[in-house]
């Protein structure tokens, strides 16, 4: 009796978001593709032909089995191709290369176990966001002479931190002018580019990649005169970097795992510079109400150490402070501790998610004159660890959050004191300035990055098709999330820190080339609301900017 | 582009100085209407200088809204003016124009000049408001010693149709602008110049920062950031809050819109306060293209540019008579017996100053933070 087919645990191609194509007339066989598989999508296998053939004058049919070498996608959803195309990036033939397969169903075949599909990388939504959607419509041209770009002298920088009302400036006259009353405390201000690089952690950053964008921020401030300032992320810094001067261009973050802050409060007294800023971190745009994850896989022998944890286990981040109750408790009381840990010295802020609640927490800070500014990342931001559905499913965009905070400072004439930070998206269709651009127009004082300049400065492979993902895993086919020596010695953080230098001067001049037509260069064009506009009422309305179609 | 012809003099004079300047300058108005504001008046005001003056035009239903409201209040009316209009063609005339001089309410009489101001300007912008829709009351101005007109025309057609020459207006200092209606439909709270409570200002170009500029302002909750038919309507109140609420000497009005870089902050003596106002007033940074021109309650005149001085501006004159003007050949216009050597080109770091009752004009540079030396005149080409 013939053995029944027992293939119903496995799938066909047709279900798998990347259908593998492999061309068995130019495979040569050497084995890279499978090798370099981050997934073990692909494997090397072999096929049993059975062969017809016929030799001699007269037709003689033959019979012959023939084993041919091959490359197999290996039908087990555990190991889905995720369409990085590391496999055709090393084939020597280009004989293979994933396609994605628009029909896939694997959100429905992925949770297997009972445990909810996790992945990292991006929110994947192919859709033009609202940011996209945004125009700049208002030119000079015949009633005033627009600007010269590449001619005029331009003020990119913003401010970052509490900024005291005119009124209450300590201000007393002197001489014909004004002078500070030395007695008075000012609160700490940072002039920073209104760009920053969001809050990637060393641990979920492979070290070449945290290193290159150290050191490209670290250019630019130094060599290109661009204060560019970049979040450390939850896990503090390596401990050497703490105690350098090169400390002012981080903004250290203190999330709900407290990672890594042994090791900085251990190094305050050593300190030979303050960091540009310190932010609290309640909430991520991509997983809302969820806390930090990185996971076990990621917690090697560099990571335990700067975080002051064992090797090897999984590192969770509460969704919360643990030991904070309440708004007043966790605004007022860490604020003022952390601010006070510097001396008062140093802008103190808490990062939350986008969320209708954000107003809330806005007007809060608004009273606390020790806040310095609020972040908010909305639902298009990327992440290390996170829950399918939180990413696909949970948040609020960016810019009606940004713009309905903004529009509340306005009415409280407080707009220029509590400085927002947008993020969330920003550069997701690869128009870093005209999306940063829009969100300073519609209120932001700075925006955050943080996905694009992962895919900018070290060739993510990701995109919003579902694409690789792998951030989260350790396995980053690109070494950009892994800890994975073998891995991450594939990027070069020289290389990453030539290109991080590379995009900010690309966006400085194409920021120039939004705002000079506009006629701004003296100040960053915060509020500037009549600048844009966008063909879809719904958005005008919202946004409260001009409908144009 | 608008023109702008201010003229600060030691002794009275008549606004048709200010309008024959405008005309030398026509080229770059194109006539679509006139603002004159004047401050320090002679004539019939002078005696009645510590009255507040209400600037206005009004329709027949307008009028006696007016009329009737004023009273309710417990304003008395002391004196009226309006001019001889001559009818002209082209322009549309109303049914009143009108500088009504009042007696402040009986219980006002002994208040502090704080709570006048503030009757004042309440009064004004409640009349405002209530002619708003049908245009029947617009008011311009409320306040002690300062009269407006304003009028959609060519300015020296609204000269004759206002009769200006012989209206018996005359004062210290007046400013005339002469309109090129461009960004916005025709409408004379769009025309400049503005007031508010003792300040009074100017400008041609376009302030492409106004909305958080506006924004700003009408978020201090001072009932007077309000109105904003034009753009230009912000330098008003900027200087009125850095001047006369924050209490700032005027040269920080420099300061506040056109912010020095922080390098360049560093040379001043008082980099300190820079800092603080450079940060906590930068939504008031304007962006230019502006000439801006006005007066402070004192009578002090000046003349400023945006930081990239992309708008002409001149000033010149002699002792007891300064003329600040968009073109030079206004200046000439104004005052032709001076020495030209001693004209002033106000550029990208400077503030011209004149004195009260024109006394001198200087130039304060905003790098250093002090006053420039008045060059020597060279002697040759000099024509006094």
């Amino acid at each position: 009796m013939q053995q029944a087919l027992d293939n119903n645990h496995e799938l066909p191609l047709e279900e798998f978001p990347y259908i593998v194509r492999w061309s068995e007339e130019r495979c040569k066989r050497c084995g890279r593709c499978t090798a370099v598989c981050p997934v073990k999508a692909i494997e090397p296998t072999i096929r049993v032909e059975r062969r017809v053939y016929s030799e001699g004058p007269e037709p003689t049919p033959q019979a012959a089995r023939r084993i041919t070498q091959v490359v197999r996608q290996v039908r087990d959803i555990a190991r889905y191709c995720v369409g990085c195309s590391s496999c055709a990036l090393v084939c020597p033939n280009e004989a293979i290369r994933p396609e994605y397969n628009p029909r896939n169903k694997l959100l429905t075949f992925r949770s297997r176990g009972g445990d909810a599909y996790k992945r990292g990388g991006r929110r994947n939504d192919p859709g033009v966001g609202t940011l996209d959607k945004l125009k700049f419509s208002r030119i000079s041209m015949l009633t005033d002479p627009a600007l010269d770009a590449g001619r005029h002298e331009f003020k990119l920088t913003t401010l970052l931190g509490r900024i005291l009302p005119a009124e209450g400036l300590p201000l007393r006259a002197d001489n014909g002018g004004l002078a500070v009353d030395a007695e008075a405390f000012v609160p700490p201000v940072r002039e920073i580019y209104p760009i920053m690089i969001g809050s990637m952690s060393v641990g979920a950053l492979s070290p070449p990649m945290w290193e290159g964008l150290a050191m490209g921020v670290a250019y630019l401030n130094e060599e290109m005169g661009m204060p560019v300032v970049m979040c450390t992320g939850e896990g503090g810094m390596p401990p050497r970097l703490l105690r350098s001067r090169f400390l002012k261009y981080f903004i250290l973050q203190i999330a709900s795992g407290y990672f890594g802050w042994d090791e900085i409060v251990r190094a305050i007294p050593d300190m030979v510079e303050d960091p540009c800023a310190i932010e609290i971190k309640y909430g991520q745009g991509a997983k809302p109400g969820d806390g930090g994850l990185l996971m076990a896989y990621k917690v090697l022998k560099l990571i335990a150490e700067i975080r002051g944890v064992p090797l090897g286990v999984d590192l969770a981040s509460p969704p919360t402070h643990q030991t904070k109750y309440s708004i007043e408790e966790a605004v007022a009381k860490m604020i003022t501790s952390m601010s006070m840990a510097w001396g008062f010295r140093v802008p103190v802020y808490p990062k939350i998610s986008g969320t209708k609640t954000a107003r809330a927490v806005l007007n809060n800070l608004a009273r606390n004159p020790y806040a310095a500014a609020l972040s908010i990342d909305g639902e298009d931001g990327g992440t290390g660890a996170a829950y399918n559905v939180s990413m696909d499913k949970m948040g609020h965009p960016i810019a009606s959050n940004l713009r309905e905070c903004y529009l509340d400072l306005v009415r409280q004439g407080k707009q220029n004191e509590l400085p927002l930070v947008a993020a969330g998206g920003v550069g997701k269709k690869g128009n870093l300035a005209a999306n940063a651009a829009a969100l300073i127009m519609l209120g932001a004082s700075a925006v955050s990055i943080g996905k694009y300049i992962m895919q900018a400065a070290a060739d993510c492979y990701g995109n919003e098709y579902n694409r690789c993902n792998l951030c989260n895993t350790g396995r980053c086919p690109r070494g950009i999330t892994t800890q994975d020596p073998k891995l991450y010695r594939r990027l070069d953080s020289e290389k990453v820190a030539e290109r991080v230098v590379q995009t900010f001067k690309v966006a400085d001049t194409e920021l120039r080339k939004i705002f000079a037509p506009m006629g701004r260069s003296t100040e960053l064009p915060i509020g500037m609301s009549d600048g844009l506009s966008v063909a879809d009422k719904a958005i005008a309305e919202r946004l409260k900017i001009d409908y144009a179609c | 582009m608008c023109r702008l012809a201010a003229i600060s003099s030691e002794s009275y004079i008549s606004p048709l100085e200010n309008v024959l300047a405008l005309e030398t300058m026509k080229e770059g108005h194109d006539g679509s209407g006139m603002g004159l504001m004047l401050k320090d008046l002679g004539g019939e005001f002078e005696e009645l200088k510590d009255y507040p003056i209400l600037s206005g035009i009004c329709s027949q239903s307008g009028y006696r809204a007016l009329n009737e409201y004023m009273q309710g209040l417990g304003f008395e009316e002391k004196h009226m003016w309006s001019p001889p209009v001559r009818p002209m063609p082209g322009i549309a005339k109303r049914d009143y124009y009108f500088a009504k001089v009042y007696q402040y309410p009986a219980d006002y009489a002994g208040k502090p000049r704080a709570q006048k101001e503030d009757l004042l300007l309440r009064t004004r912008l409640a009349l405002r408001k209530m002619g708003e829709a049908d245009e029947s009351i617009v008011v311009f101005s409320f306040y002690p010693d300062v009269v407006t007109l304003k009028e959609v025309g060519d300015p020296l057609a609204l000269g004759e149709f206002f009769g200006l020459e012989k209206a018996g207006l005359s004062a210290r200092v007046i400013l005339a602008q002469g309109r090129q209606n461009t960004n916005y439909a025709i409408n004379l709270y769009a025309c400049h110049p503005f007031f508010l409570q003792g300040f009074g200002t100017m400008t041609n170009g376009e302030n492409t920062a106004f909305v958080p500029i506006r924004e700003y302002l009408t978020s201090r909750g001072f009932p007077g950031y309000m109105g904003y038919n034009s753009d230009s309507e912000v330098f008003t109140h900027i200087l009125h809050y850095a001047v006369g609420r924050l209490g700032f000497p005027l040269t920080y009005y420099k300061d506040i819109i056109t912010p020095l870089r922080p390098r360049e902050c560093d040379r001043r003596a008082d980099r300190g306060a820079l800092a603080l106002i450079r940060s906590s007033l930068r939504m008031l940074t304007i962006d230019g293209p502006n000439c801006n021109i006005g007066f402070l309650p004192d009578g002090t005149t000046y003349m400023v540019q945006d930081s990239k001085k992309l708008r002409p501006g001149a000033v010149g004159g002699v002792p007891g008579r300064y003329a600040l003007m968009s073109e030079q050949c206004g200046l000439e216009s104004a005052v032709p017996r001076r020495d030209r050597e001693r004209d002033v080109f106000p550029m990208k770091y400077d503030m011209a100053i004149v004195s009260p009752r024109a006394g001198e004009v200087r130039v304060w540079n905003q790098l250093t933070g002090a006053f420039m030396e008045s060059p020597e005149p060279s002697g040759a080409g000099a024509r006094v």
